[in-house]
C-alpha cells in the first residue's frame, strides 16, 4: 500500500500540471474521479464512458486517452510512426494491453480498498474498545480516588480519636496520680490525726487513771475467805536479779530444746532420705548390672565409663561408714553417682520403651509367654519389696533403739514417739503383714493345687486301668482290629466304627472325665498343673478323648432312643453345673476348695451313674 | 447417739472443766456445777448479779464468774463450797477477766483498757500492767503456761511484752512493725509468736520467744487483709484467712507460704465430695390431712427432717453479695480450725455462709464441702479425733468425719436451736447450747461410731 501511495503522489502533481496545460474536457474530471472514486461509482463511469466517446470524437478521445495513458506511463496507443507526416494508427494490441493493465490495476485497487476498509473497521472497533476501557478505567480511578479520600477521612478521624483518647488517658493518669496523692495525703493526715487523738486519748486515760486509781478507791478490793496455796505448793519468791537470770536461762533452755527437737527431726528425716537414696542406688546397680555386658560389647564409651563408675560406687557402698559422713565430698559423690545412674536408667527405660513400641508394631505374637514373664516379674518384684520392707523395718528399729537410748527426758521421748517415722513404720508393718498374708495365701493355693494334681494322677491311673480292662474286653470282642495302631487311634476308630454300641457305662464314662479335663482351660490352673504334674500327656489324652467323646456323643444321641439318652443328658448337665461353680475365681481358697469338692463330687457321680 | 434432758441456761455460758469431770453452766445469777457423766448437780453457787462470763481454772479447782456490769469477779472453789472470793474493780470498771495458767491469779482488764490488774489468790499482792492494747486478741498464754504475751500501745506504736507467768516479771519487750496490731497468738510449742496487723493491711509477723523477728509475710497490699489466724496443733503450719477469700498456709521452717486455698463458689473437681443438706419431706399420708393444718404440724422449719446428699459436681454454692458501703463486709475467711491430728483444716468463708470447707493438709487440697441449709454458726473439732461438729442455729447438730457426714435432730418437744457446741475433752460427749437451754449429746464409743458412720449410705 505504501508503494501505491508513493506512486500516486507525484502522479497527482503531474496531473494538475498537465490539466492546467491542456484544455480540459468535461470528462477529464471524470477520469480523475474514476481513479479516486469507490466502487459504487463504477456504474456511472460506464455511462460516462459511453458519453465520453461518440462517433464524432473517436479520434479526439483516442488521443486524449493516449495522452492520458502516456502521462500515466503506459505505452502509447498509437503505432510507432514511420514518419512525421504520416498519421499514426491506433495500435489495438497496445489498447488491449492498456485496458488489461487498467483492469488489473482496478482489481488491485479494489482489493486494497477492501483491505483498507476492513482495517478501518478493525481499527474503529479497537478504538471503541479502547475508549470503553478508558472510560472504565477513568471510572475506577474516580472511585478509588473517592475511596482514598474516604479512607483518608477515616484515618484522620481515627487519629483524632486516638489523640482524644491519649488525652483522656493522660487525664486519667493525672487523675489517678492526683487521687493517689490525695489518698496519701489523707492517709498521712489521718495517721497524724489518729496520733493526735491517740495522744489526747492517752492523756485522758492517764488522767482517768489518776482520778480513778489514786483516789484510794475503797471499792477496788479483793475479799477472800482465806488465801489458797500455790498450785505447785511452793512459796512465792522474791524478785531479784537472780530470778531474772533464771528466767532468761529457762527461756533459752526452752528455745534450745525446741531447736534440738527440730534438728533431731531433720536429722531423722535426712537419715531416712539417705536410706532411701542408698536403697535406690543399690536397686539401680542391681538393675543395671546385668546389662553392663551388652553396652560394653557395643563399645559405647560414655555408658562404659559410667558403668565402671558404678562398679566403683558399688565398692564404696560396701563401706557403710561413708554414709554416716555428711561432709560435702560424700554428698557430691552421692549425688553425682545417683545422677549418672539415673541417666543410664533413663536411657535404658527409653530403650525398653522403643522395644515395646516395636513389639507393639510387630503385633501381639505370643501373649501367653508375655503374661507368664509378667507373672514371674511380678513375683520377683514382690519378693524384692518384701526384702526392702524387711530392711527398712530393721533400720527403723535400730534408729528407734538409738533414739530411746539417747532420749533421756520423757518430754522429748513422748514428742518423738508420735513423729511420723513411727507412722511410717506402722504402715510398713501393715504392709509386711499384708505380704505375709499374701504369701500364706499363695502357699495355701500351691498346696491345694498339688493335692489336686495328686488326686488327678490317681484318677488318671484308675482311668488308665479301667481303660486297659475295657480295651482288653474290646480286643476280645473285636478281632478284626489293626493292632499296629496307637491306642488313641484305636479308641477313636472303635468309637466311631461301632455305631451299634450298646454299653451305657462306656457312654457315660468319658463324659464324666469332662470336669477333670476342663480345668485345663483356665490359664492359672495350667501353669500350676504343668509345673506340679510331670505327666502332662495325660491332659492331652483327656483332650483327645474329649474330642472323641464329643463326636461320639452326637452319634450316640442320634442312634439311641429317647429313653436311653435321657440319663446321659442329666449327667452332663450335672457335671456342667459343677464346673461352673468351680471355675468362679472369687477367692483363692474358695476356688481351691471348690475344685477339690467338685473332684470329689465327680467321683461320687461316676460311681452312681449307670 | 443419746441425748440428755434439757437444762436451763443463760448467755450461752456452759463449760466443761479442764479435767473433764465437771460441767459448769449459768442460769441468770446462779452457777450450777454438774458431774459431766451423770449430770447430777454437784454444787450450786449464787452470784450477786447476772453472770456474763465464766472460766475454769486450769486445775479445775476454781471457777471465775465475771459480772462486767457491776465490775465484779466472783471466784468459787469446788473443793471448799464455803470458800469464796470477790474482786471489785470499783469505778475503773471491768471489760474482761481471765485466769492465769497457774490458776492462782486473775487478770482483769479495766474499762477503756486503762490497765490490767493481776490479782493473786495466794498472797494479797496486786500487780498492774499498764498500756494494754484494746484489740481483737491482746493477751495470749503459752500452752505450757510459762509465758504471757501482751499487746501494748504506747506513743502510737505497738509493742509486745513477754512476761514470765510465775512471778510476772518482764522477760522481753519489743516494738512490732505494725500500723495497728490486731492480735497475737503463741504457737502451741510456745516458741513462736504470731502477730498480725489490723484488716487495713495484710501483714503477719513471727517472733521468737526471745523477741527476735523470725519472718514477716505479706500476701498483697492495699485491699483488706487478715481476718483469722490459726496454728496447727503441731506448730508446723500457720493458717491465715484473709478478706480475699483465701487461706494461706505458712510452714515453720522457712515461714514461707506452702499453699493457698481459694474458696470458689463453684466446685468442679469430681474428687471433692460435696455434702448437701437436703430437706427430707415426711411421707404424705393421703386422706389424713386436715384442711386447716393444725398448729403443731405447721411448726417451725427446724422440725423438718433433713439429710445429707452427695451432690454431683459441678456444684455452685450460695453466695452473699457483700454490701460494699458497709464496714466489716461479709467476705473473707471468718473462721478456721485445724483438727487435733493436724490432718484437716475446716474453714468458713463469710461470703458463702452456708458452707464448711474441709481441707486435707497431708495432700494440701480440698477434701470435702458441706453445704448446709442455713448459715453456719460455729464448728468445733473433736479434741481427740478428726471429727467436726457443726451447728447452724437450727434444731440439728451435724458431724463430719473422713468416713462421712451425719445430721442429727436434737430430740425433745419444742424448739431447740443449737447456737453453739462444746466438746468434752474425751470426745465422748458434746454440749449443745441454745439461747436458754442446753443438753448433752453422748456419742457412741469407737465401735458404735463405726457402725453409725457405716450407715452413711442411708443418709446419702
Amino acid at each position: 500500500m505504501g508503494d501505491w501511495m508513493t506512486v500516486t503522489d507525484p502522479e497527482s502533481k503531474y496531473i494538475s500540471q498537465y490539466t492546467s496545460e491542456t484544455k480540459m474536457s468535461p470528462s477529464s474530471l471524470y477520469s480523475q474521479q474514476v481513479l479516486c472514486s469507490s466502487i459504487p461509482l463504477s456504474k456511472n463511469v460506464h455511462s460516462f464512458f459511453s458519453a465520453f466517446c461518440t462517433e464524432e470524437n473517436i479520434e479526439q478521445s483516442i488521443s486524449y486517452l493516449d495522452q492520458e495513458l502516456t502521462t500515466f506511463g503506459f505505452p502509447s496507443l498509437y503505432e510507432e510512426s514511420k514518419g512525421k507526416e504520416t498519421k499514426r494508427g491506433l495500435n489495438i494490441v497496445a489498447v488491449l494491453n492498456c485496458m488489461n493493465e487498467l483492469l488489473v490495476l482496478q482489481r488491485k485497487n479494489l482489493l486494497a480498498q477492501e483491505n483498507v476498509e476492513t482495517q478501518n473497521l478493525k481499527l474503529g472497533s479497537d478504538m471503541d474498545h479502547l475508549q470503553n476501557c478508558y472510560a472504565k478505567l477513568k471510572e475506577q480511578l474516580e472511585t478509588s480516588r473517592r475511596e482514598m479520600i474516604g479512607l483518608q477521612e477515616r484515618d484522620r478521624q481515627l487519629q483524632c480519636k486516638n489523640r482524644n483518647l491519649h488525652q483522656l488517658l493522660k487525664n486519667e493518669k493525672d487523675e489517678v496520680q492526683k487521687l493517689q496523692n490525695i489518698i496519701a495525703s489523707r492517709a498521712t493526715q489521718y495517721n497524724h490525726d489518729m496520733k493526735r487523738k491517740e495522744r489526747e486519748y492517752n492523756k485522758l486515760k492517764e488522767r482517768l487513771h489518776q482520778l480513778v486509781m489514786n483516789k484510794k478507791d475503797k471499792k477496788i478490793a479483793m475479799e477472800v475467805l482465806n488465801y489458797v496455796g500455790r498450785a505447785d505448793g511452793k512459796r512465792g519468791s522474791w524478785r531479784t536479779g537472780k530470778t531474772e537470770a533464771r528466767n532468761e536461762d529457762e527461756m533459752y533452755k526452752i528455745l534450745l530444746n525446741d531447736y534440738e527437737y527440730r534438728q533431731k527431726q531433720i536429722l531423722m528425716e535426712n537419715a531416712e532420705l539417705k536410706k532411701v537414696l542408698q536403697q535406690m542406688k543399690k536397686e539401680m546397680i542391681s538393675l543395671l548390672s546385668p546389662q553392663k555386658q551388652k553396652p560394653r560389647e557395643r563399645a559405647d564409651d560414655s555408658t562404659g565409663t559410667v558403668i565402671s563408675d558404678i562398679e566403683e560406687d558399688a565398692g564404696e557402698l560396701s563401706r557403710e561408714s561413708t554414709w554416716d559422713l555428711s561432709c560435702e565430698t560424700v554428698r557430691e559423690q552421692l549425688t553425682n553417682s545417683i545422677r549418672k545412674q539415673w541417666r543410664i536408667l533413663k536411657s535404658h527405660v527409653e530403650k525398653l520403651d522403643n522395644q515395646v513400641s516395636k513389639v507393639h508394631l510387630e503385633g501381639f505374637n505370643d501373649e501367653d509367654v508375655i503374661s507368664r514373664q509378667d507373672h514371674e516379674q511380678e513375683t520377683e518384684k514382690l519378693e524384692l519389696e518384701i526384702q526392702q520392707c524387711k530392711e527398712m523395718i530393721k533400720t527403723q528399729q535400730q534408729l528407734l533403739q538409738q533414739q530411746l537410748a539417747t532420749a533421756c527426758d520423757d518430754d522429748t521421748a513422748s514428742l518423738l514417739r508420735d513423729c511420723y517415722l513411727l507412722e511410717e513404720k506402722e504402715r510398713l508393718k501393715e504392709e509386711w503383714s499384708l505380704f505375709k498374708e499374701q504369701k500364706k495365701n499363695f502357699e495355701k493355693e500351691r498346696r491345694s493345687f498339688t493335692e489336686a494334681a495328686i488326686r488327678l494322677g490317681l484318677e488318671r491311673k484308675a482311668f488308665e486301668e479301667e481303660r486297659a480292662s475295657w480295651l482288653k474286653q474290646q480286643f476280645l470282642n473285636m478281632t478284626t482290629f489293626d493292632h499296629q495302631n496307637s491306642e488313641n487311634v484305636k479308641l477313636f476308630s472303635a468309637f466311631s466304627g461301632s455305631s451299634d454300641w450298646d454299653n451305657p457305662t462306656v457312654h457315660s464314662r468319658p463324659r464324666q472325665k469332662k470336669p477333670h479335663g476342663a480345668p485345663s482351660g483356665s490359664p492359672v490352673c495350667t501353669s500350676k498343673l504343668t509345673k506340679s504334674l510331670p505327666a502332662s500327656p495325660s491332659t492331652s489324652d483327656f483332650c483327645q478323648t474329649r474330642s472323641c467323646v464329643s463326636e461320639y456323643s452326637s452319634i450316640s444321641v442320634l442312634n439311641t432312643t429317647p429313653e436311653e439318652s435321657k440319663p446321659n443328658q442329666v449327667g452332663r448337665e450335672c457335671t456342667n453345673q459343677k464346673w461352673s461353680v468351680a471355675s468362679r475365681p472369687d477367692s483363692q481358697e474358695g476356688c481351691c476348695s471348690g475344685c477339690s469338692s467338685t473332684h470329689a463330687d465327680a467321683h461320687i457321680e461316676k460311681d452312681d451313674l449307670p | 447417739m443419746n441425748f440428755s434432758e434439757v437444762f436451763k441456761l443463760s448467755s450461752l455460758l456452759c463449760k466443761f472443766s479442764p479435767d473433764g469431770k465437771y460441767l459448769a453452766s449459768c442460769v441468770q445469777y446462779r452457777l450450777v456445777v454438774r458431774d459431766a457423766s451423770t449430770l447430777q448437780i454437784c454444787q450450786l453457787y449464787a452470784c450477786l448479779d447476772q453472770i456474763q462470763h465464766i472460766e475454769w481454772s486450769a486445775d479445775s479447782l476454781f471457777i471465775l464468774c465475771a459480772l462486767y456490769k457491776r465490775g465484779l469477779v466472783q471466784v468459787w472453789s469446788l473443793e471448799q463450797p464455803e470458800w469464796h472470793c470477790k474482786i471489785d474493780e470499783g469505778s475503773a470498771g471491768l471489760v474482761a477477766s481471765c485466769w492465769s495458767p497457774d490458776g492462782r491469779h486473775i487478770l482483769n482488764t479495766t474499762e477503756f483498757h486503762l490497765r490490767i490488774t493481776v490479782w493473786s489468790l495466794c498472797t494479797k499482792s496486786v500487780s498492774y500492767i499498764k498500756y494494754p492494747k484494746a484489740c481483737q486478741q491482746g493477751i495470749t498464754f503459752t500452752r505450757d503456761g510459762r509465758y504471757l504475751a501482751l499487746a501494748e500501745r504506747r506513743d502510737c506504736k505497738d509493742y509486745v511484752s513477754i512476761l514470765v507467768c510465775s512471778d510476772w516479771q518482764l522477760l522481753r519487750h519489743f516494738d512490732t512493725d505494725t500500723q495497728d496490731l490486731a492480735g497475737i497468738e503463741w504457737a502451741p510449742n510456745g516458741c513462736v509468736l504470731a502477730a498480725w496487723d489490723s484488716c487495713l493491711e495484710y501483714k503477719i509477723l513471727l517472733y521468737s520467744l526471745d523477741g527476735r523477728l523470725l519472718s514477716t509475710f505479706c500476701a498483697y497490699e492495699w485491699s483488706l487483709g487478715i481476718k483469722s489466724v490459726a496454728w496447727s496443733p503441731s506448730s508446723q503450719f500457720l493458717a491465715v484467712g484473709s478478706y480475699d477469700g483465701k487461706v494461706r498456709i505458712l510452714n515453720h521452717v522457712t515461714w514461707k507460704m506452702i499453699t493457698e486455698f481459694g474458696h470458689p463458689a463453684t466446685i468442679n473437681n469430681p474428687k471433692i465430695v460435696v455434702y448437701k443438706e437436703a430437706e427430707k419431706s415426711p411421707p404424705l399420708v393421703l386422706g389424713r390431712l386436715a384442711f386447716p393444718p393444725p398448729r403443731a404440724a405447721a411448726g417451725p422449719l427446724s422440725s423438718t427432717e433433713s439429710e445429707y446428699e452427695v451432690a454431683s459436681v459441678p456444684v455452685s454454692l450460695q453466695t452473699l453479695k457483700p454490701a460494699a458501703d458497709r464496714a466489716n463486709p461479709r467476705i473473707g475467711i471468718g473462721a478456721l480450725a485445724f483438727s487435733p491430728d493436724n490432718c484437716f483444716l475446716a474453714t468458713r468463708s463469710d461470703s458463702v455462709p452456708t458452707a464448711v470447707w474441709i481441707w486435707d493438709i497431708q495432700k494440701l487440697r480440698l477434701l470435702a464441702v458441706l453445704e448446709q441449709l442455713s448459715a453456719v454458726r460455729c464448728f468445733q473439732w473433736d479434741p481427740r479425733q478428726a471429727r467436726l461438729a457443726i451447728c447452724t442455729g437450727g434444731g440439728k447438730v451435724y458431724l463430719w468425719s473422713p468416713a462421712g457426714c451425719v445430721s442429727v435432730q436434737v430430740p425433745g418437744e419444742g424448739d431447740f436451736q443449737v447456737l453453739s457446741v462444746c466438746w468434752h475433752l474425751s470426745g465422748d460427749s458434746l454440749a449443745l447450747l441454745s439461747k436458754d437451754h442446753f443438753c448433752l449429746c453422748f456419742l457412741e464409743t469407737e465401735q458404735g461410731v463405726g457402725t453409725a458412720f457405716g450407715q452413711r449410705g442411708d443418709h446419702m
